[in-house]
């Protein structure tokens, strides 16, 4: 009995251990790493191993810092309005207007396609699209809608909240598909019968029930934007930044510690937005 | 008490594509009945009863509620409610809300709301599950709290849908009795589809039997069971025989079949299998043209002159047991 349960105990550990190690290795030991680096010392050829509030100091003490989090929770918050708006939309109309199966998985299979390209290559492809003489602003004045090219559509915030909406809808669309999939349909039935309008079935029924997607999705959207740099680098053409950018160029100029550092408030801001997220849905019946 | 209304289907139906699940069928139900509509999977009968409810478009024909047609108009406004089959209940409402959903979708001020709600729950005996959610009843709480939803809207015409298909047997028994007490009480029509028989039998003041996209028999519950007109019927309502005499194809019932010496007998046969089932032994007979014929001997007849498969028997019953059935 009693080495029953030891062999038991011992199997359990046994078990959990390889994905324990994976995890220690690849997640645990990073982020103590990052942490302990962000305490180091550096000057302009060295860094010096200490423990030091320094880069914690220059970091909140500096204005740029605020202004660059302001900017960097501003994409988050307006990329993450339009996936919403598109992604339940384009979700809505897969899950509730499209009949069949078959067409059904069709055009959710549409909808991953850009995804067989990479993120830089679909980005870069905006450039000539919106650039000064690039197809848009050629098209907006041959058809008398300016007289000169419109400067804001390329390299600027426009193009950043742009490229994100591109290239991070998808990543809405799946979480509230799914959810919308698992909808009983007589329960749209139900809410018809009880005398509700189309629009009351979305807002009483679908939306209530979509929002564990809506949630999953959302952290999806938030997490990458405010993780993002390449795509505000590229699309504002350096003259935006974003949290980011801030730890790029740190490491650019071998200030490890302080990019630990930025990148140590980065992630507790994340998590703590996360934490406030989950507050609202509990997610984990869709896991 | 409210006065039930006069229900209606004349030529209904109901095409999907070229199959056609409903074809041209005319029942008039009167008011305040109890009725069942039955029949086998895809016999066209959950067709006809979502028609009704309006959650399918009529493809033809029409339905007609207390003189007014009904058949285009949304299901809200139709003076008709409907519960699932699985209930529908919404997982993310509290019980109290999704009985008084449909008072919400109204604009109904939340005391108000909330005070129908409460009297539809006492008359279904949920009161004190008023906070809990769907997922935390059991299926019988869930049926009435469906129920509670249905009825608050004051509808004309209550429709059910397999409502007890998903509860257990003893459930089931005991939902069916409560189901025929609210059915008195509210003095409205109740359109039950079922596919059990013994449902029907022990619920409906009508049984409309369909199968094939039509009505095969309509009529009170004892006529339907007594004197089934088709072979279909007999056969689904269960308890038959269907004979092939010279004379034709007759419906007798089982218990009405009597084994007789065989000698004069009208019939005769071989015993195949004995089975006892409590107060009757139903003996299995094959008869010279090669049909099956079951007799529900009474238990102490049966033993008195125990008969065991291989015996010869004859069989015999009274002119008026037997019913003629169409062709």
């Amino acid at each position: 009995m009693r080495a029953g349960e030891t062999n038991r105990h011992l199997s359990g550990w046994l078990l959990a251990s390889p994905l324990t190690l994976v995890l220690i290795l690849f997640l645990v030991l990073p982020i103590a790493m990052i942490v302990v680096v962000s305490f180091w010392q550096a000057t302009e050829f060295s860094i010096i191993p200490a423990f030091s509030w320094e880069n914690y100091d220059f970091l909140f003490g500096s204005p740029v810092t605020y202004r660059v989090f302001g900017n960097t929770i501003k994409y988050a918050l307006i990329v993450w309005a339009f996936t919403l708006g598109i992604g339940f939309t384009v979700a809505y109309f897969l899950a509730f207007h499209v009949r069949t199966q078959t067409w059904q998985i069709a055009l959710f299979l549409l909808c991953t396609i850009p995804f067989w390209t990479s993120n830089i290559i679909r980005m870069i492809s905006w450039i000539p699209f919106l650039g000064r003489n690039g197809l848009a602003n050629s098209a907006l004045i041959s058809a008398g809608i300016t007289d000169e090219p419109l400067d804001w559509l390329l390299y600027s915030d426009f193009s950043v909240i742009l490229a994100f909406v591109h290239l991070y809808t998808l990543f809405m669309v799946v979480p509230i598909f799914n959810t919308m999939m698992r909808i009983d349909k007589s329960l749209i039935e139900a809410a018809y019968d009880g005398g509700a309008s189309g629009f009351q079935t979305l807002t009483n029924v679908i939306i209530p029930l979509c929002k564990p997607g809506i949630m999953i999705g959302t952290i999806f959207v938030v997490t990458l934007v405010m993780g993002d740099f390449v795509t505000v680098r590229f699309m504002s053409g350096s003259q935006s930044a974003n949290v980011g950018r801030l730890i790029q160029n740190d490491i650019a100029l071998l200030q490890y510690p302080s990019a630990s550092a930025t990148a140590v408030v980065l992630l507790i801001t994340v998590l703590m937005v996360i934490g406030i997220l989950l507050r609202f849905v509990d997610i984990r019946k869709e896991l | 008490m409210r006065q039930g209304l006069d229900l209606e289907l004349v030529g209904l139906t109901k095409r999907y594509g070229d199959t056609v699940a409903v074809d041209a069928i005319h029942h008039h139900f009167g008011p305040g009945v109890y009725a069942c509509l039955l029949g086998p999977s895809g016999c066209g009968k959950s067709s006809t009863l979502r028609m009704i409810a309006g959650h399918e478009t009529v493809s033809d024909g029409s339905i007609v509620l207390g003189g007014s047609d009904i058949s285009y108009l949304p299901p809200a406004k139709r003076g008709t409610a409907m519960m699932f089959q699985s209930y529908a209940l919404f997982p993310h409402l509290t019980v109290a809300d999704n009985v008084a959903f449909s008072l919400k979708m109204k604009g109904v001020d939340a005391a108000t709301r909330r005070k129908k709600a409460m009297e539809m729950l006492a008359l279904v005996d949920m009161t004190q599950y008023e906070g809990r959610l769907p997922s935390q009843l059991s299926g019988g709480q869930q049926q009435r709290v469906a129920l509670a939803r249905a009825l608050i809207t004051e509808p004309q015409i209550l429709l059910l849908d397999e409502p007890l298909s998903a509860l257990d047997p003893f459930l089931r028994i005991r939902m069916r009795a409560e189901l025929k007490r609210l059915q008195r009480e509210l003095g409205i029509t109740f359109v039950h589809v079922t596919h059990g028989q013994d449902e029907a039998l022990a619920l409906a003041d009508e049984i409309v039997v369909m199968n094939n996209a039509v009505i095969e028999q309509a009529g009170s519950a004892r006529d339907v069971f007594n004197a089934p007109k088709t072979e279909f019927v007999a056969r689904f309502m269960g308890g038959h025989n269907v004979l092939a005499l010279p004379q034709g194809r007759f419906a007798i019932r089982n218990d009405l079949t009597r084994l007789a010496p065989q000698q004069g007998a009208k019939l005769d046969g071989r015993v195949t299998s004995v089975e006892f089932q409590g107060a009757h032994v139903a003996v299995t007979i094959l008869t010279a043209g090669d049909q099956d014929v079951t007799a529900w001997v009474p238990e102490a007849q049966f033993f008195s002159d125990p008969k065991s498969p291989g015996d010869g028997v004859g069989l015999s019953w009274d002119e008026q047991a037997l019913h003629p059935l169409r062709a």
